[in-house]
């Protein structure tokens, strides 16, 4: 098998990076051109890939399969399916924005931010699309170093403190995974990515397993108490990295539980899903209380992820508690599709809020709800879109926000009342912190000179928050689609979850 | 094939150490009798193509597939030595490279610098090929002597000159212990050759052998600088001027992994049980005190010290599995870890000029937008040592990792991947340092377009050996098959 499409779209943006960074801040005006060409082929380099996927099959595809560590039996694996490809493709569209949104902005060192952004991306996509063990380890780590960049190079006044945490908490947690990693190679002499999946381990190994996966992924989600990196890092991010972080490097947890914990360890996950559940269920609620008292935007917007984010692991965890009340596992692939639809449509709709802060920002050089009121007197356009994004967030039918809340919320009322009406909190709070921030900042009288002197969105800031505006409308009018693709993979999943791997 | 070797295919396995020891002379001679201000350059210069025409030497007379007995075993010619002294030579040449305009702006470049060096490397050559425990305690000393001068070379220094005496004193407890240690052990079976030794261990080691053992890990503890045999890295590290720093850190390595090898894993692998219990110990400390005592200082090379500290203890760990896949994770890590202190003192050596070391963490505030590419290549370096793909020392934690749970050895696995994550917290503030904070007006360090070229090689290696980390894998794996 010979390089493919997939690697093209790992390694095309790591070389845009790279020529970049040699363009250097003196070619800058160049060096932008090149990043948003790159950005915008990879995306469409990702369009093949979804007009290729066949949906009929949970196996990888477009797979490349190359020697790359033989002592260690790792290969140069690459492949996708249902659960990897909308998240590919998730990656590949939302660096485009990004590149975009720092056209003009970003007069600091702007060669390493395109390179940083570029790098990333092709890393990311690497995540999603290593199916061998070692080999997604190594783009997982690797991912470290452009965003610890980003954060401490271009973030606000505390951003060393924030990405030092950053770091710290992540590379904690991925290395108990790696530990895990070694240890199940050592028990099946494999790396790739089924033979992990299908190697039979007793309930203990598992449970061992299972927590030090948990440590990767729960710090990356983030879950409830290791959250805490989470609103530092988001606050002192420039809006980009806040993107990247908020839309894809959250989703790399939930796509971990997916592709590891779950078909890894069924038993250690049905045996502490109780755990999971308890986690998420706190994130909902508690997590969204905290969001209401926030008075800085991004921090806001912030705590709001991680409560959303709990509808992924929700959906993800709930599938035995559903087969214990209705008795039959035909609900559990509800949960999983409402965790992916929410993964890919919380990857928008964040993305699409933090770049609206970081348009405000960029006006009037503050992230306080107090500094802003009645922005829509100056900025109609800006508001119009803001407010879709907030509905969005609040998930009102019709945005994708609706669509994965909904499934979860359903799952969970099929597993158990009290999670469905905890969950079902979400609607009513979430709706309360972002309306209540919309009311604040767009609407009321202008607040102050500042605001006054607001100019209107751009042509740049117009394209960036239409396409966004896009695709929330379309997932959420149209699902289908997506669920169409995911649909054998999640039947797959949900199969290998409710297969004990212990011997009867 | 004659039954007897003749005496000159018996000459012919030492060609690279008789070559050393001619270039040694050479190098003396002219530094005696070619006057003039150029001394200096012409015998660095020669040095540098006395080691390459070495490594040719080795290579072509030191490339064997299976063991090589010469000079009644006290010299062997194995796969092993022939790394190890490729990676001598290599890292001597580079270290000389580093160290050479350092040396000439501050005029103690003189020719008896690279004739301690190659007596230095003569000792690393020594015991790579050594078959006899007297062999080897030659080696030892040859490679410590040579040191222990180096570091006491800038005489007008009262630092480095009180760094080599500390050096001397506890090297010579050192060599007391390990004279002993041997003597015990050859005492107790009748033997120094270490092809035998195995032959002669008892089924159940007395007392006697095991406190030979004890004394012989103590040796090599200190010797790799590892706890509770440390105290001098950091004086040595920090005391000596920044090439014999650059020097010392890397190198020598290669001997002392020869030495624990040839005593531990081929002479007493019978007594592996007792040793490897030993060498954990030494492991797991050197692992805790070096990654906490290196985020205390405010010293880049005393960091590095604490920072060598620890790695030696992920080298150590290699050594506690007591298998071969163990030594090969061991030799992989040392052979990364030395390529990454090499470029991170090259660093510190291109970053200082005459009248500023650059050896404060301070002074490398803001370094980036001074020297873009200094910063990059010790931001790649520190990743690396920190253990992040997709550089290479990843890949070096990851063998050793992989080794531990080989045998099972889950509370070693655990400490390393929690002195894995403390490590990192220093060396990415050196990140933090270079890239987030404003430099302050600070002059550039004075090295050539040619030595920064260097130095961009070998952060690139770093990289390159990460993304393609079979290459130097299969390298280990040949050299213990």
């Amino acid at each position: 098998m010979q390089f493919g499409i997939l690697s093209a779209l790992v390694w095309l943006p790591i070389a845009g990076g790279v020529a970049v960074l040699a363009l250097g801040d003196r070619r800058i005006v160049a060096g932008r051109w090149v990043a948003l060409l790159v950005a915008l082929a990879t995306l469409a380099l990702s369009l093949p890939l979804l007009a290729g996927f066949d949906r009929g099959t949970a196996e990888f595809q477009f797979v490349e399969h190359l020697p790359w560590l033989p002592a260690f039996n790792s290969w140069y694996h690459l492949g996708v399916d249902g659960i990897s490809l909308p998240l590919i493709v998730l990656s590949a569209f939302m660096t485009v924005p990004v590149v975009i949104a720092g056209w003009s902005v970003i007069s600091v060192r702007p060669a390493q931010y395109y390179a940083a952004f570029l790098i990333m991306e092709g890393l990311m996509i690497g995540v999603f699309a290593a199916i061998d063990g070692l080999l997604f380890y190594f783009f997982w780590e690797a991912m470290l170093i452009p965003m610890f960049l980003i954060i401490g190079v271009w973030g606000g006044p505390r951003r060393v403190y924030a990405t030092i945490k950053f770091f710290l908490y992540t590379f904690l947690g991925s290395v108990l995974m790696l530990v895990a990693l070694i240890y199940l190679y050592v028990q099946g002499g494999d790396y790739s990515l089924r033979a992990l999946q299908d190697l039979p381990l007793t309930l203990g190994e598992q449970r061992w397993i299972f927590l030090a996966f948990l440590a990767a992924f729960a710090v990356k989600v983030p879950m409830v108490p290791v959250h805490t990196w989470l609103p530092d890092a988001h606050v002192e991010a420039p809006t980009g990295g806040s993107v990247i972080l908020a839309a894809i490097l959250l989703k790399m947890g939930g796509y971990g539980f997916l592709r590891f914990s779950l078909p890894i360890a069924p038993d250690a996950s049905r045996e502490l899903d109780w755990l999971m559940i308890l986690l998420s269920l706190v994130a909902i609620v508690y997590i969204s209380l905290i969001a209401l008292v926030q008075t800085d935007m991004k921090k806001l917007v912030a705590y709001s992820s991680v409560a959303h984010m709990g509808f992924v692991t929700l959906g993800s965890f709930i599938a035995w508690d559903i087969a214990q009340s209705t008795g039959a596992y035909s609900g559990a692939a509800m949960g999983l599709d409402g965790a992916m639809v929410q993964m890919v449509s919380h990857g928008l709709i964040s993305g699409a809020l933090f770049l609206c802060v970081g348009v405000m920002y960029d006006r009037v050089h503050s992230r306080e709800i107090a500094a802003y009121g009645g922005v829509i007197n100056t900025m109609p356009k800006f508001a119009g879109f803001m407010v879709l994004f907030a509905f969005a967030n609040a998930g009102v039918p019709g945005t994708s926000g609706f669509v994965g809340e909904f499934l979860v919320i359903i799952a969970s009322y099929k597993a158990n009342f009290w999670y469905a009406l905890l969950t079902a909190t979400m609607l009513i709070t979430g709706a309360a912190y972002t309306l209540w921030l919309i009311k604040r900042v767009l609407y009321g009288p202008v607040a102050n000179e500042q605001v006054a002197k607001m100019p209107d969105l751009n042509v740049r800031e117009l394209l960036v928050l239409g396409m966004l505006a896009v695709s929330v409308l379309l997932l959420g009018i149209w699902p289908a689609p997506l669920l169409d693709i995911m649909h054998s993979s999640i039947h797959h999943l949900v199969e290998q979850m409710t297969t004990s791997k212990l011997p009867l | 094939m004659p039954d007897t070797p003749t005496f000159w295919s018996t000459i012919a396995a030492a060609a690279p150490e008789a070559w050393l020891v001619a270039a040694m002379c050479a190098v003396l001679m002219i530094e005696v009798f070619a006057g003039g201000t150029k001394r200096p350059r012409l015998t660095g210069t020669m040095t540098l193509l006395a080691l390459a025409f070495g490594a040719w030497l080795t290579l072509e007379y030191g490339s064997v597939s299976v063991r090589i007995e010469a000079f009644h075993g006290l010299y062997v010619a194995d796969p092993l030595a022939l790394v190890l002294k490729l990676g001598g030579l290599l890292f001597t040449a580079v270290s000389l490279l580093y160290s050479r305009p350092y040396l000439d702006r501050r005029g103690i470049g003189g020719g008896e610098y690279y004739v301690l060096a190659l007596t230095a490397l003569l000792g690393i050559h020594v015991l790579a090929s050594a078959g006899n425990l007297l062999s080897l305690y030659i080696g030892v000393e040859l490679l410590g002597l040579s040191l222990y001068a180096m570091v006491a070379f800038d005489r007008e220094s009262g630092v480095a000159a009180e760094a080599a005496m500390k050096y001397f004193v506890l090297g010579s407890i050192a060599s007391g212990m390990l004279l002993y240690g041997i003597s015990l052990v050859y005492g107790l079976t009748g033997t120094l050759a270490l092809g035998e030794l195995a032959q002669h261990l008892a089924a159940e080691p007395g007392l006697g052998l095991i406190v030979g053992a004890g004394f012989i890990v103590a040796a090599i503890a200190f010797k790799f600088g590892a706890v509770p045999f440390h105290m001098w890295v950091p004086d040595v590290y920090h005391g000596a001027p920044t090439p014999v720093t650059l020097f010392v850190s890397t190198a020598p390595k290669f001997a002392y992994f020869a030495l624990i090898y040839r005593l531990l894993a081929q002479g007493l692998d019978g007594l592996s049980p007792t040793w490897t219990q030993m060498i954990a110990a030494v492991a797991v400390l050197s692992l805790f005190v070096g990654n906490v005592y290196a985020i205390a200082q405010t010293n880049l090379k005393r960091m590095l010290a604490y920072s060598a500290i620890a790695n030696v203890g992920f080298i150590l760990l290699g050594f506690t599995t007591g298998t071969v896949a163990g030594y090969r994770a061991a030799l992989y890590y040392m052979i990364v870890y030395v390529l990454m202190a090499l470029g991170s003192f090259g660093v510190i050596l291109l970053a200082s000029r005459r009248g500023f070391e650059a050896d404060e963490l301070e002074d490398y505030k803001g370094l980036h937008a001074r020297d873009p590419l200094l910063a990059l290549s010790m931001m790649m370096l520190m990743f690396s040592t920190a253990g992040v793909p997709p550089f290479v020392g990843f890949w070096a934690k990851l063998a050793i990792f992989d080794a531990l749970w080989q045998v099972g050895s889950v509370w070693l696995v655990v400490i390393a991947a929690l002195a894995a994550i403390v490590g990192a917290f220093y060396y990415i503030r050196i990140v933090k340092l270079m890239y987030f904070d404003d430099a302050p007006a600070q002059p550039r360090g004075e090295a050539g377009v040619a030595l920064r070229f260097v130095l961009a090689l070998n952060a690139f290696a770093a990289l390159a050996l990460g993304l393609v980390p079979a290459a130097l894998i299969d390298v280990c794996i040949r050299a213990l098959g």
